[in-house]
C-alpha cells in the first residue's frame, strides 16, 4: 500500500479518539496505586470496586433513575412527536415546539439551577416534591431527555409514508387503532433507540443531578465526579473498563444484528 | 348583568366543549413542559431580579402585598450591574468565549481533515469509520474527561514517558490550565464537528476538483476555492454544535482547567453552591443563555441548522 495523506490523517485522528480510552483499560489492570507506573498485572482494583458499597448503591440508584426516566420520557416523547407531526396547527404550537427543543441547547448548569429553584418553590407551596428521594432527579432527567426522544421520533414520523396511515383511516380504523396497529410497529426501532439514548443520557448526567438531587439520591456520576476532583484513582479505571466493555459488547451485538438483517 | 354562577357555568361549558381526545392528548406534554421547563425559566428570571439576603431561601420576593391592598413590585438590577462591573465576572465571560472559540477552531482543524479523509474512502469502510467516530461518544462523558486527567496530570502518562526518556527534568504542568480544558472540549465534542462536515464534503462532486487541476490550479488553490466554500454549511453547523455546548460547559473546565479557567458555567456553580448567592447565580445563567443564543441565531440565519422543525 502506498503512502497517502488521507490514511495518515485517519490514523492520527483515530489514535486521538481511542488512545485515551485504551490507556484507561490497560492501566485498570495495573497493580500500582500510581496510575502511570506499571508494576504488574492485578485485578485488585476490580475487587476493590465490587466491595465498595457506596459505588454499588449509587450504581443501583442511577440505573433505577435512568430506566424510569427513559421509559416515561419515551412515552411522553412519542406523544409529543405525534402532536408535532400529525396534529396540524393549534394555538401555542410555536411556543410548544420551542420549549420542547430548548433543553437541547441550554447549558446543563442553567437547566439544573432553574429546575432546583422551581422545586424549592414548589416544596414551599405544595410540600411536593420532597428533595430527599429520587423524584426530583427523575423529573429533571425526563425533561432533559424528552427533547432528544421527541426529535428522534419526530424525524422518523416525518420520513414515514403517511399513505399507510391514511389508507387505514379511510378503511374505517379509529385513530387510536391506526396508531397501535400501524404507526407504532413502524416507529418501534426508533422508539427503542430513543429509550437507549435517554437511558444513556440519564446515566451520564452529573451537573443536573448534582443540582436537584437530595441527600438520598446520590447517582454514580456524582460519586465519580467527586472522586475525580481529587485526581486519578485506579478504581475509576476499573469502573470505566467495565463500562467500555459493556458498550463494546452492545455495539458488536447490534452490528451483528444489522449485518444479518442485510443478508 | 349575568350572575356570577351563570358566568361560571358558561365558562365550564365552554371548557368542557373544548375537551376532546385531541386536546387532552396535547395537554399532557404541554403541562409537563409548562411545569418543568417554562415555569423554572420564569422563576429563574424572577430570582435574577431579586435581592440576595441571608435567609432561607436566600432571596427576597419581587412581588409583595403591602398593608393588604398595595401590590409592590421591586425589581433589583443590581445583580446584572455587578456582573458587568466586577472584574471576576467580566474575566469569566472572556475566558468562556476564548476557551469555547479556541476549542471550536481546534475541532475544525482536527475534524476537517478527518471528515475529508473519511468522505474520500470507499463506501464500504465509510460506515465503519463513521461508527468509530461516534463510538467513544457513547462511553460516559466523565470517563472521557478522566482519560485526559490520566494522560495530562503531573504523575500521568505523558509526563512519566517524558521523564523516562529524560526529555524533561521535572513534570510539565500540562493540566489545570486553559490548554487542558480546550483539549478536553475538543475530545468530547469532535463527533459534533465531524458529522456535519462529512455530510457537506460527501456531497461535493470530485470532478470539480479534477477540473481545477486540469485547468492548472495547485492543490492549495483547489482546496480553498472549491472544497472550503462548498463545505461551508457543514463548517457553520459543526462550529455552532461545538461552540454552543462548549460555552456553557462545567465539567471539563472544572476537572481539567484548574483555577485559571473560571468559565461562566463554573461561576454559576460556585455562586450557587459556595457563596449561596442565588440571585447572582440566576442572573449569570440568564447572561449565559444570551451567549448561547447568539451563535444559534447566527447559524440559523445561515439556514444550516434546523433546530425548530417547520411543521
Amino acid at each position: 500500500m502506498r503512502f497517502r495523506w488521507s490514511n495518515c490523517v485517519l490514523f492520527f485522528g483515530y489514535l486521538f479518539l481511542y488512545f485515551p480510552l485504551i490507556c484507561i483499560v490497560v492501566y485498570s489492570f495495573n497493580e500500582s496505586r500510581f496510575v502511570a507506573h506499571w508494576t504488574g498485572f492485578s485485578l485488585k482494583w476490580y475487587k476493590a470496586l465490587v466491595s465498595n458499597s457506596i459505588i454499588l448503591r449509587a450504581t443501583f440508584t442511577s440505573v433505577k433513575i435512568a430506566s424510569l426516566s427513559a421509559t416515561i420520557s419515551v412515552i411522553l416523547g412519542t406523544i409529543t412527536a405525534i402532536i408535532i407531526t400529525r396534529f396540524g396547527r393549534f394555538n401555542g404550537k410555536t411556543i410548544f415546539v420551542g420549549a420542547i427543543t430548548a433543553p437541547l441547547v441550554m447549558p446543563e448548569v442553567v437547566i439544573g439551577l432553574s429546575l432546583l429553584l422551581m422545586f424549592v418553590g414548589m416544596e414551599k407551596i405544595f410540600g411536593w416534591p420532597i428533595r430527599s428521594g429520587m423524584t426530583t432527579v427523575t423529573i429533571a432527567h425526563i425533561t432533559l431527555t424528552l427533547s432528544y426522544v421527541t426529535m428522534l421520533v419526530q424525524a422518523r414520523l416525518h420520513d414515514m409514508d403517511k399513505a399507510i396511515e391514511e389508507a387505514a383511516l379511510d378503511l374505517g380504523a379509529s385513530p387510536l387503532k391506526v396508531f397501535f396497529v400501524i404507526t407504532l410497529p413502524i416507529i418501534s426501532p426508533t422508539i427503542i433507540l430513543g429509550w437507549l439514548l435517554a437511558f444513556a443520557l440519564s446515566l451520564d448526567d452529573v451537573v443536573i443531578a448534582s443540582f436537584v438531587a437530595g441527600p438520598g439520591a446520590t447517582t454514580l456520576p456524582m460519586i465519580v465526579f467527586s472522586s475525580l476532583r481529587f485526581g486519578i484513582s485506579p478504581e475509576i479505571n476499573a469502573l470505566a473498563t467495565i463500562l467500555i466493555t459493556a458498550l463494546s459488547i452492545g455495539v458488536i451485538i447490534s452490528a451483528i444484528l444489522i449485518y444479518k438483517k442485510k443478508i | 348583568m349575568y350572575r356570577v354562577e351563570e358566568r361560571i357555568i358558561f365558562w365550564i361549558t365552554v371548557l368542557v366543549g373544548k375537551i376532546s381526545g385531541r386536546n387532552l392528548l396535547i395537554s399532557v406534554p404541554f403541562l409537563w413542559i409548562f411545569l418543568f421547563f417554562i415555569c423554572p425559566c420564569l422563576i429563574l428570571i424572577g430570582i435574577s431580579l431579586s435581592e440576595g439576603v441571608i435567609a432561607s431561601p436566600p432571596y427576597t420576593s419581587i412581588v409583595e402585598w403591602i398593608s393588604g391592598h398595595m401590590l409592590q413590585i421591586r425589581i433589583n438590577l443590581g445583580n446584572y450591574m455587578l456582573l458587568f462591573t466586577d472584574e471576576m465576572y467580566v474575566r469569566g465571560f472572556i475566558t468562556s468565549v476564548l476557551v469555547a472559540g479556541v476549542s471550536t477552531i481546534c475541532c475544525l482543524l482536527v475534524g476537517f481533515p478527518m471528515a475529508y479523509a473519511i468522505a474520500r474512502t470507499s463506501e464500504k469502510i465509510r460506515g465503519i469509520l463513521l461508527m468509530l467516530v461516534v463510538l467513544p461518544f457513547w462511553t460516559s462523558f466523565l470517563i472521557r474527561v478522566y482519560a485526559w486527567i490520566m494522560l495530562l496530570s503531573p504523575c500521568g502518562f505523558i509526563n512519566s514517558l517524558l521523564l523516562k526518556f529524560h526529555l524533561t527534568d521535572a513534570p510539565l504542568q500540562l493540566m489545570n490550565n486553559s490548554f487542558a480544558a480546550c483539549v478536553g472540549i475538543v475530545y468530547a465534542y469532535l463527533p459534533f464537528m465531524i458529522f456535519p462536515l462529512y455530510n457537506a464534503i460527501e456531497k461535493i462532486d470530485y470532478s470539480l476538483i479534477e477540473a481545477s487541476y486540469d485547468l492548472g490550479s495547485s492543490p492549495m488553490t483547489a482546496f480553498f476555492s472549491i472544497v472550503v466554500p462548498l463545505s461551508a454549511p457543514g463548517i457553520y453547523a459543526g462550529s455552532a454544535l461545538v461552540f454552543v455546548p462548549a460555552i456553557g460547559e462545567f465539567v471539563i473546565p472544572e476537572l481539567l482547567g484548574g483555577v485559571q479557567t473560571l468559565t461562566i458555567g463554573r461561576l454559576v456553580w460556585n455562586e450557587f453552591f459556595e457563596n449561596m448567592s442565588w440571585p447572582t447565580a440566576a442572573s449569570l445563567s440568564i447572561v449565559l443563555l444570551i451567549f448561547v443564543v447568539f451563535p444559534i441565531v447566527f447559524a440559523q440565519r445561515r439556514r444550516e441548522i434546523e433546530l425548530f422543525s417547520k411543521d
